[in-house]
């Protein structure tokens, strides 16, 4: 497969992912990105700067995470073997970490002393705010008053660990909200503050420095799976909100022919109700957050409500890459709804002893409905890319409300 | 072809006189008071309006504009609507009407037609907020084919090499917002000596086009400190801020023209 094809050649020089992507952001925010782009490059090209990324990914996040294949699953599921990249053991409980360490490095170069990010399911939040803490930044994280309801303990997390929450009650009050929120409050503060955006969605260059700070998952899943088995994976397995878990896994693989990919949209209620999240699967292209993509929306160009038992998949856009991998066809997008995705959760924790955030839960969802589908002779790589301590409390609630899952 | 923005700047100008552009939300708080407030609000004496299509993730504007998009999108504004309002409004007045928006209900509507339904309308010209030069390839043709500009600003935090960049290829006037932060009443005050810099670079790198001053301009008092460095001054909030008070009370549109007339003694 040529770079072209896979599409492992982009973004261009102005952020471009083919026609997606860019920087849709009023001017007054303009230079802050022209700046952080050169800052990027510059620090991207610094062997002292990568060494000190790669040293706090292996002795503060606790790197690599491990390759775990699940043998009761795969037994359970019938079919491929089912290989479960484990993000959840990364420090603070989820792959957002990866991209944190590696922003709050950047903003300590570039001189900046203040944090500022919007989290949905607080995970980011709590990322970002333990990597302040760690350097010793101020740091406020903006949040939709519901995502602050339901993932209570990652507001308490954040509070213990010095940042100041601030609950975002504007328009749906979940994650598009508190992005809207962050950007305003960047507008205002753009000389000195440091917007640390979670996932790979925003102006140019945020979709490309979170790839790159994340890509550390596709590149250690490879190493692992060729050393575990010899062979790469026949399928790689990822959720999909914004994305940053699931390019950070694609991306290394996307010129491997061979290797298949699957994106997990969050289908909510159901993909042909309204209430869903899955922005690739039904949305259309627009512009939100600074950059062009799928998008959900009305007939109007008014952003649509996403839906979704998963805070951090309840988002309308999806990171601009993603829109190019789907056009290319070198990914396909599906969605599980939340019944589905809860019987998931459900299901790893009685036969692996994990329990999975609810977003991971969607991937592992579509990745059990592909092993079925697929002989025992090959592999797939699901990355579960947080823990679901998190949603303990708001789970059980939704469970109740389905029914418990058989296992 | 001499545009209704360009002799609105030409003929101001001769007279020594200074611009009053006003932003409203279009549709706020519904069509039929929308278009009333607008007509008085051009009758007292708003020499360009620049009309907001409201947009459900308005990320430049503070929260006085948003509540304003979120009513006129409950009242049930959409695109078209805005134009039909601009094509009412245009039967009873000759004053420039600036669509200011951000980029995806344009892109949504299919900006050939935009451009065209605009023009037919009798609009004079775009904002887009979220628009960047860099990005603005894909409408420049449709809004060219029609001999329209699009306005291009210019913030505190844009260097002077890239002012260059703004001002070349802009039409219509040159908007500079006076401070960092979304619009409408923020945490700082204005700084009328660091808006005097700040408009001075802008010259020295455009010279062509009128400048208009906009952000956190509030008061007569704010208009008079700061008209005699521009060619114009743009009020938003403040308007907006009369308009959510008085949403659905009579005195709305003679509310609206009182603070203009107020802030016109300023220039």
């Amino acid at each position: 497969m040529t770079p072209a094809s896979s599409g492992k050649s982009y973004p261009d020089d102005r952020g471009h992912f083919g026609p997606y992507g860019g920087r849709y952001v009023g001017e007054t925010l303009m230079p802050a990105l022209i700046e952080l782009d050169q800052a990027r490059r510059e620090a991207m090209a610094d062997p002292a700067f990568l060494a000190e990324f790669r040293a706090l990914l292996k002795n503060y996040v606790g790197r690599p995470t491990p390759l775990d294949f699940a043998a009761r699953l795969t037994a359970d599921t019938g079919g491929a073997r089912l290989y479960l990249k484990r993000e959840d053991l990364a420090h603070s409980g989820a792959h957002k970490i990866n991209n944190t360490v590696g922003q709050g490095l950047l903003a300590r170069r570039m001189g900046k002393t203040r944090l500022i990010a919007e989290t949905g399911a607080g995970q980011h939040g709590v990322a970002t705010a333990t990597v302040a803490a760690r350097f010793g930044m101020a740091c406020k994280i903006y949040m939709g008053a519901e995502d602050i309801q339901r993932q209570a303990p990652n507001v308490l997390r954040m509070r213990l660990l010095g940042a100041e929450v601030v609950s975002v009650t504007a328009g749906t009050a979940t994650l598009k909200d508190a992005m809207n929120e962050a950007m305003r409050a960047w507008i205002g503060e753009v000389q000195d503050t440091f917007y640390v955006i979670g996932t790979v969605a925003g102006p140019h260059p945020y979709p490309v420095l979170v790839r790159d700070f994340q890509r550390i998952i596709g590149d250690e899943t490879r190493a692992q799976i060729l050393e575990q088995t010899g062979q790469l994976p026949d399928l790689l397995v990822a959720c999909v909100g914004g994305g940053s878990n699931a390019m950070g896994l694609f991306y290394p693989f996307l010129d491997e022919a061979s290797v298949a990919m699957l994106g997990v949209e969050a289908a909510g209620d159901g993909i042909d109700t309204p209430r869903h999240a899955a922005t690739l699967c039904k949305g259309r292209v627009g512009v939100l957050h600074g950059a062009k993509s799928y998008l959900l929306q009305d007939a109007d160009g008014q952003v649509s409500e996403a839906h979704s038992v998963s805070a951090g998949l309840d988002y309308p856009g999806v990171g601009p890459e993603h829109s190019l991998l789907k056009d290319l066809g070198r990914v396909r997008y599906t969605a599980i709804d939340d019944r589905t995705a809860l019987a998931a959760f459900q299901k790893l924790a009685r036969l692996e002893g994990i329990i999975p955030a609810l977003e991971s839960s969607h991937a592992l969802a579509a990745a059990l409905v592909e092993a079925r589908q697929r002989p025992p002779g090959q592999s797939i790589c699901v990355c579960l890319s947080g823990r679901g301590d998190k949603d303990l409390d708001h789970a059980m609630r939704a469970i109740a409300r389905f029914g418990e899952a058989r296992s | 072809m001499t545009t209704r923005l360009d002799t609105t700047f030409a003929t101001l100008k001769a007279a020594g006189h200074k611009a009053l552009v006003g932003y409203i939300t279009a549709g706020d708080p519904d069509f039929d008071t929308s278009l009333t407030l607008l007509r008085a609000a051009c009758d007292a004496g708003l020499d360009v309006l620049e009309l907001g299509i409201p947009f459900s993730d308005p990320t430049s504007d503070g929260p006085v504009i948003q509540a304003a998009a979120l009513r006129a999108l409950k009242s049930g504004m959409t695109v078209a609507r805005v134009l039909k309002l601009v094509r009412e409004l245009r039967r009873h007045t000759e004053t420039p009407i600036i669509l200011f928006s951000y980029y995806n209900p344009l892109l949504s509507y299919g900006l050939d037609r935009l451009a065209k339904d605009a023009a037919s309308a009798g609009a004079d010209g775009f904002l887009v907020v979220d628009l960047p030069p860099e990005e603005a390839e894909e409408f420049a043709p449709a809004l060219a084919a029609v001999n329209m500009p699009l306005i291009r600003l210019i913030a505190p935090t844009t260097p002077p090499g890239r002012m260059r960049l703004i001002a070349q290829g802009a039409g219509g006037f040159l908007y500079v917002i006076t401070r960092t932060g979304v619009t409408g009443a923020g945490a700082h005050a204005l700084d009328p000596a660091a808006i005097r810099g700040e408009v001075e670079s802008v010259r020295r790198a455009s010279g062509r086009l009128p400048i208009c001053l906009g952000f956190g301009i509030r008061t007569a008092d704010d208009v008079r400190a700061l008209a005699p460095m521009a060619d114009g001054l743009v009020v938003g909030s403040a308007l907006m801020k009369i308009v959510e008070e008085h949403a659905g009370k009579p005195d709305l549109p003679q509310k609206v023209a009182s603070f203009i007339r107020e802030l016109k003694q300023g220039l």
